[in-house]
């Protein structure tokens, strides 16, 4: 076994491991960090794979620096629309709350 | 000569791994922060400094050791700094903390 | 043979301990330490792997900015609702599943021939078709204006891809300024707390942001020959821009001014006018003539990496007075 067949295996066993997380967890953080580890399970394989000739396969090196800029602005915008989504739950609960709890507001 | 110099930086290596795996110790069994940060930045400085100077030495080459030295200056600043950040964040939060329990008392204090 | 694997082993085992910590460690705080810890052995395995300004670029966006956003979206958020503790039955009968689908994608690796040799340096024995683009890469390069094979296939090659993602992070920009009047307030106050800052983070800022720009600065010019390029440095300068911005040494700017705007846009603009020149004057759309290549990458990379640079440091900090119209 070479350190490149071990990398790329690793790679397929973190990208499932991920996947399995993402089916198992219910918080959005830990749902976005699945994916997050999904795609850097597909990077250790690409640059891997690219370590199979000397020099590296420069093709696989060009994918994988596009793919870490694509991925952390999709992080990012899934990162704004949790935030978005839970600020606008939490108002929504105060507000229906606000109307019941008004004799619980007066009490020191 | 050369024979004797690369087992020097072995020695040197093998050292510094030592003090890393007594830090990492540390870490796990020491009970609050501050002794952990102790335990971690004390032994990761000499840790690094005896691996840099043990690949220093087997490098050879003064070019190379030279650069092996500004990379363990600058982890070295850098976990210096670390260390007395998260030990200033740690303060800060157990000063909150006394806080609000002395708020807390108070308030009962009040209610009787 | 084991003893050379050594490290590699312990990397990955390491690596796989925190991806699952990543995925299941009881707290969500631990879980974004460990995703942040684990980009960083990532970056150390990618620099084995002989991509080192890719580790360098992994290190900076995978574990810095990430667990920048990662942090900051923490505190805006109430704390976990459901606790991960309780796991029903089929959550082992689906972990075995992942361990046999490993086991068998592990031996089909292991028994494919044409992979078994690399890492060695010798090349002898990979089969003609799995290098084949490897060496048109190598054929075409003394037309593509750069000496280094990853810049050539980014900027020449397969600049198109380049272009769509440039696009791709105004986009994403784009997409998180419509986000932003639900969370005005909340962004308010977390700029609020930032504001007194300890003199000695200070100070550690304000040595490690020019270190960081020079790196930026010699990845970009490094990358017409070597390893490096305008991703690597944008990666570098938004980080040198986002520690400043944390510690409140760098002012948020204005999204109504112009400046800003034209620092978003000019990367792609540049390459978007090279492209339609070329279209109109020359070969076809993205086509350099040869003689001007090198010149149109650098200008092209020089653009880009300004624009990346600000995309993801507004990306990762942005405040609502830059990012709402």
């Amino acid at each position: 076994m070479s350190a490149m067949q071990l990398y790329t295996i690793v790679g397929a066993a973190i990208f499932l491991l991920a996947l399995h997380g993402l089916l198992m967890t219910t918080d959005s953080i830990r749902r976005l960090i699945a994916v997050n580890l999904m795609g850097a399970g597909t990077f250790l394989i690409m640059i891997a794979l690219a370590a199979r000739i000397s020099p590296p396969d420069p093709v696989l090196h060009a994918l994988v620096v596009t793919g870490l800029v694509v991925a952390i602005s999709a992080t990012a915008l899934a990162l704004r629309l949790i935030t978005s989504a839970a600020i606008a739950q939490h108002s929504q609960d105060s507000e229906n709350k606000g109307d019941g709890d008004l004799s619980e507001d007066v009490k020191p | 000569m050369s024979g004797l110099v690369v087992i020097v930086a072995w020695i040197f290596m093998i050292a510094g791994t030592v003090f890393f795996v007594t830090g990492a110790l540390g870490l796990l069994r020491f009970p609050d922060v501050y002794s952990r940060l102790h335990a971690v930045t004390k032994t990761d400085t000499l840790g690094l400094g005896l691996l840099t100077l043990g690949l220093a030495l087997k490098s050879g080459s003064p070019g190379t050791a030279l650069l092996l030295f500004v990379i363990w200056l600058l982890v070295l600043a850098s976990g210096a700094v670390n260390c007395q950040l998260l030990a200033r964040y740690n303060l800060e939060l157990e000063a909150r903390a006394a806080d609000t329990d002395e708020l807390n008392r108070q308030g009962g204090n009040h209610d009787v | 043979m084991t003893f050379e694997l050594m490290p590699d082993i312990i990397l990955s085992t390491l690596l796989l301990l925190m991806a699952w910590g990543a995925l299941y460690a009881p707290t969500r705080h631990d879980a974004m330490a460990l995703f942040v810890a684990f980009g960083l052995v990532v970056a150390l395995i990618w620099a084995r792997l002989g991509a080192p300004d890719l580790a360098l670029a992994e290190a900076a966006i995978g574990a810095g900015l990430t667990g920048v956003l990662l942090l900051q979206a923490a505190r805006l958020l109430p704390a976990e609702s459901a606790s991960t503790e309780h796991r029903p039955l089929w959550f082992r009968s689906s972990l075995l599943f992942l361990l046999v689908t490993t086991a068998m994608f592990a031996s089909m690796i292991l028994n494919n021939n044409s992979l078994q040799l690399a890492g060695s340096g010798i090349s002898a024995n990979v089969t003609a078709d799995s290098a084949s683009l490897p060496e048109m890469v190598a054929a075409a390069m003394g037309d593509s204006g750069v000496g280094h094979p990853v810049t050539a296939v980014l900027l020449n090659f397969r600049a198109w891809d380049t272009l769509l993602e440039l696009l791709v992070l105004l986009l994403a920009l784009t997409g998180v300024r419509q986000l932003y009047p639900g969370v005005n307030r909340n962004q308010q106050a977390v700029a609020n707390t930032i504001e007194q800052t300890w003199p000695l983070l200070l100070a550690w800022a304000r040595f490690l942001a020019p270190l960081l720009v020079l790196t930026g600065g010699y990845l970009l010019w490094r990358g017409a020959d070597g390893a490096g390029g305008a991703f690597q440095a944008g990666a570098m300068l938004a980080a040198a821009a986002v520690i400043l911005r944390l510690t409140g040494l760098l002012p948020g700017l204005s999204w109504s001014s112009l400046l800003l705007r034209l620092a978003v846009n000019i990367g792609a603009l540049v390459f978007l006018s090279v492209a339609l020149a070329t279209l109109m004057f020359g070969d076809g759309w993205l086509v350099y003539p040869v003689q001007w290549a090198g010149a149109l990458i650098v200008a092209i990379e020089v653009f880009a990496t300004l624009s990346i640079a600000v995309t993801l440091s507004l990306l990762v900090v942005g405040e609502p007075e830059e990012l709402s119209a």
